[in-house]
């Protein structure tokens, strides 16, 4: 059953806190960015809520760093957090959706050219669902910089990418997080799509010496927001 | 309390966690009247997008063990993705209204920032004429952009087209929610 808050419209985005579609320093937005303004509309129930996955038929992928047992080469890393929304509330049992490259900047994807090895047995997903606090885990293998063709000699910054769902379609996110001290962060067009360089930092994990475990993996915190409703007369 | 976590682009190499039988969302053994919904994806030079991420999320029939509401799809060399799913009903709109049946769609892709977002409606659905979208959209060859078009029993087919050609062609009606 819907309650009154899940049904209630989400909070429209604080400006520069998200890129614009049309991002000149990403060439890859040239061709695919909208020209007509966007349509407004304000949110019914197919924007308000939106899909559940069960564990039962999307089963957890917590550990992408052994694959039949074997583990992957490169630095392993445990990565947590805790998803709220914006008032600070958690997002409670909500699927995260995790890939990466590998320790060598390596994809496993048919796509992928970059000259640098495969591992066979670093798993490229993970699956991993948040406890009633909105905490979530999972324990990977640091991934490589790689190149793009974006422009002459370009490198993405270290980085994972992130699939959040949260409780209404509205708030869909999928999103990058990128480590402490990178200096390729600077020179990234996709990091400096985003205007607020507050909002941008907090793509940024931080090192983590509570879950880093002696003799096994350095652990890294990253937080994410997802979107709040409009108070309702209930709440008020 | 700090805002909403910043988008970024799925990428390129999203496909690590496509499982291409999200894009049937009836494999769980759903009840109701079972639709294909196709289509594809061009960019402003008309080219297929051959890369993204199509998501089809719809809040009728409500989601349950039987039914995920929603699925996702990749665009494939010629930029087609096809859904398997259950036809929607009507569902409340704003006020007394109803909405006309249709599907939310969003798209992700390498050069898209933050998703782009869309829906289809069932082109001759009598609920079309009064659905509150599609009558704030004025222009009848953008409102079409909103329209899956029927390609045989049960089988629905929409066109998108994310930035307006060079010759006029029409861009899809994206959605700023
Ligand atoms: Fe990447």
């Amino acid at each position: 059953m819907q309650g009154e808050r899940e049904a209630a419209p989400f909070r429209p985005y604080p400006p520069g806190t998200q890129p614009a579609y049309d991002v000149p320093g990403y060439g890859s937005t040239h061709k695919r960015h909208p020209q007509e303004p966007l349509v407004q509309l304000p949110h019914t129930v197919t924007e308000s809520i939106g899909p559940h996955f069960s564990s039962a038929h999307f089963p957890p992928i917590p550990d992408l760093s052994l694959v039949d047992g074997k583990p992957a080469l490169g630095e392993r890393i445990i990565v947590h957090g805790r998803i709220t929304d914006e008032d600070g509330r958690p997002v409670s049992n909500t699927i995260v959706e995790i890939w990466q490259a590998n320790a060598s900047g390596r994809y496993q994807h048919p796509g992928d050219q970059h000259d640098a090895p495969i591992d066979p047995n670093f798993r490229g997903e993970g699956r991993v669902y948040t406890d009633d606090q909105g905490w979530y885990r999972f324990t990977s293998i640091k991934p490589g910089a790689y190149p793009w063709r974006n422009h002459h000699n370009a490198w993405r910054p270290n980085h994972i990418h992130f699939s959040f769902f949260g409780s209404g379609f509205a708030a869909r996110l999928i999103t990058q997080m990128y480590f402490p001290g990178d200096p390729l962060l600077a020179l990234d067009p996709i990091f400096l799509s985003i205007p607020d360089q507050g909002a941008r930092n907090r793509l940024v994990c931080a090192l983590d010496m509570t879950v880093t475990e002696p003799e096994w993996a350095l652990g890294y915190r990253f937080d994410v927001v997802l979107r709040g409703r409009e108070a309702t007369p209930m709440e008020s | 309390m700090p805002s909403a976590t910043s988008s970024q682009t799925i990428g390129p190499f999203w496909h690590l966690i496509e499982h291409p039988e999200w894009a049937d969302l009836t494999r769980f053994g759903a009840a109701g009247s079972k639709v294909t919904l196709s289509g594809s994806i061009t960019d402003g030079d008309g080219n297929p997008v051959t890369d993204a991420a199509v998501e089809l999320w719809q809040s009728d029939p409500p989601s349950d063990e039987s039914f995920p509401g929603f699925g996702r799809c990749r665009t494939d060399q010629r930029g087609e993705f096809r859904f398997t799913t259950i036809k929607p009903g009507p569902v409340p709109g704003r006020g007394n209204a109803q909405q006309a049946p249709h599907f939310a769609i969003a798209l992700h892709a390498r050069g898209l920032l933050k998703a782009l977002m869309t829906r289809a409606y069932f082109e001759g659905d009598p609920l079309n004429e009064t659905d509150q979208l599609l009558s704030a959209v004025e222009d009848p060859r953008r409102r079409g952009t909103l329209l899956a078009r029927p390609e045989g029993k049960d089988r629905w087919r929409l066109d998108i087209r994310l930035q307006r050609g060079p010759h006029g062609e029409t861009e899809t009606v994206f959605l700023d929610i």
